[in-house]
């Protein structure tokens, strides 16, 4: 039987924009913060991984190196908007094989400002004007409201929901709340995502240590990463032109699967889930992938309420990627973060009352798709 | 001259008219685009060609208002996905860029449509899909 593995500390930089500060300063934060909430300042770690795409070389040796932390194997993990959850995926398996007692596990990023140039793209597709990272955002948001009775005020409604729950969260970049109206009145994007509706590419850190299990921590009962499969058009992996094949399961649909099954739960048994919501739809496309809802029903199961803080299910308490802002590499662990602090009751005027299991789902270029579960 | 966007990616005829230069598998028979040598659904690596259109049905469409990274055409413009009757689905460009004139499964023919003049003043051209006149 392999090793249980737990949450022995957690540290995070709050999520923003901070000129007077370098990406490895943002990591050297949150690892420093995380090394003495486990009590393990000085090290004791047998290996670390970090998640950053935007960072460039060695980044994660860098941040070690700052603090003197170096010596035992670093490992740089790029997975897109996964690229923190992979980079915990990886530590949770050296440890579950025996590997190691105890690892770090950081992600940070400064994401470029405007519309970021993605190497993902090949040249003709940018001059053939197919690069534009929102206008996939807005088909997904379209097919929603063809097959899934979401409406542009459902869309609006998703984004007030995540900006009221982020007031509360301290490490939020937009603490303010917005109408509706006002959601539904910002500048037009690419139609019908309106600005309010899409996060914003920031910056910031976090860290998480894992260990061994001994009872005391936050358990890991799942980490699961995967990337699509051959045949769909409308995901994370666009822009391929693909066969018509509805019936092929998306990476996050693939990741809780997978999860659901190494932790012995389904999602009936979540308190509460941190959720993919690089925009509005997003959100409500992972009701659907990670099974809180069937197919086709994410409108009817946001407008009921059961997402929203009073409901069955809270999404996204945290205030989610619309009011946190994403740094790729570290908003996974950020989620990660807000599970474990969740689970331990410590999450303030935003606490979920008796929450024992929650869910943490990423997904974005690749693609690639992550879906953690955490236990108390 | 008129220089496409990316070669053996689509074909202009004399008629106005365009195809989407394909590929098709030997072994398992399934159709991709742009065409590839090795196939992107079973790994086959003897792949002929295929064209593919000129039509097709709208799935999902919306506008580009500003212009992306590494695009030097008007804007705004059509941006979107077409069901070609081949049974694949086309990530592409549209003439028209009005959401207000367009609607899910409308028919779609496909054309060449010229993006800009690049710094040799040499017009550069890509594939696109148009809604179908009313007959």
């Amino acid at each position: 039987m392999s090793a249980t593995v737990e949450i022995a500390g957690v540290g995070i930089h709050p999520f923003g924009r901070f000129d007077d500060e370098s990406v490895v300063e943002l990591g050297a934060s949150a690892v420093r913060a995380a090394l003495a909430d486990a009590g393990i300042s000085g090290g004791g770690f047998q290996a670390a991984y970090c998640g950053t795409v935007y960072s460039g070389v060695a980044a994660g040796h860098k941040v070690l190196t700052s603090l003197g932390l170096t010596g035992i194997p670093i490992l740089n993990v790029e997975a897109g908007c996964a690229s923190g959850a992979a980079a915990l995926d990886l530590g949770v398996g050296a440890i579950r094989a025996g590997r190691y007692d105890c690892v770090l596990v950081f992600g940070m990023e400064k994401m470029p400002r405007g519309i970021i140039r993605s190497s993902f793209f090949e040249p003709w597709r940018e001059e053939a004007g197919l690069a534009v990272t929102p206008a996939y955002f807005a088909l997904r948001a379209q097919r929603l409201m063809v097959e899934s009775g979401v409406t542009r005020e459902i869309l609006a409604a998703v984004s007030v929901k995540n900006h009221r729950n982020g007031v509360a969260n301290p490490i939020a970049m937009f603490r303010k709340e917005f109408s509706i109206e006002q959601v539904l009145g910002s500048k037009m994007v690419c139609d019908p995502l309106t600005l309010f509706m899409l996060c914003s590419p920031n910056e910031g850190a976090a860290a998480v240590v894992l260990r061994r299990g001994d009872g005391s921590g936050t358990k890991v009962a799942a980490s699961a990463l995967r990337s699509h499969l051959p045949g769909s058009v409308l995901g994370e992996h666009t822009p391929l032109s693909g066969l018509v094949d509805d019936s092929a399961p998306p990476p996050s649909t693939l990741a809780a699967r997978a999860a659901y099954e190494e932790a012995g739960l389904g999602p009936e048994d979540l308190d509460f889930c941190e959720v993919q919501d690089t925009d509005s739809a997003r959100e409500l496309n992972s009701y659907e992938e990670l099974g809180l809802c069937s197919p086709g029903a994410a409108g009817g199961f946001f407008a009921a309420g059961h997402t929203q803080m009073s409901g069955a299910i809270p999404v996204n308490p945290s205030g989610g990627l619309l009011s946190k802002g994403e740094p790729l590499g570290a908003s996974g662990l950020g989620q990660v973060i807000e599970l474990h602090q969740q689970l331990r009751g410590e999450s303030g005027s935003r606490q979920i009352a008796g929450a024992r299991v929650g869910l943490a789902h990423t997904v974005g270029r690749g693609a690639n798709a992550s879906v953690v579960i955490l236990e108390r | 001259m008129v220089r496409h966007v990316r070669e053996h990616l689509f074909r202009a005829r004399d008629d106005g008219s365009a195809r989407l230069v394909g590929g098709t598998c030997a072994s398992c028979g399934r159709v991709h685009f742009p065409a590839a040598e090795v196939c992107p659904y079973c790994s086959n690596e003897s792949c002929g060609e295929v064209e593919l259109g000129p039509r097709g049905f709208l799935w999902l469409y919306t506008s580009v208002l500003r212009a992306p990274p590494g695009y030097r055409g008007a804007v705004p413009f059509g941006f979107g996905i077409v069901d070609l009757e081949e049974g694949l689905r086309v990530v592409t460009r549209l003439t028209e860029s009005d959401v207000t004139k367009l609607s899910p499964g409308q028919p779609m023919r496909l054309v060449v449509d010229l993006l800009h003049t690049d710094d040799d003043g040499e017009e550069v051209s890509t594939f696109a899909f148009a809604p179908e006149a009313p007959s």
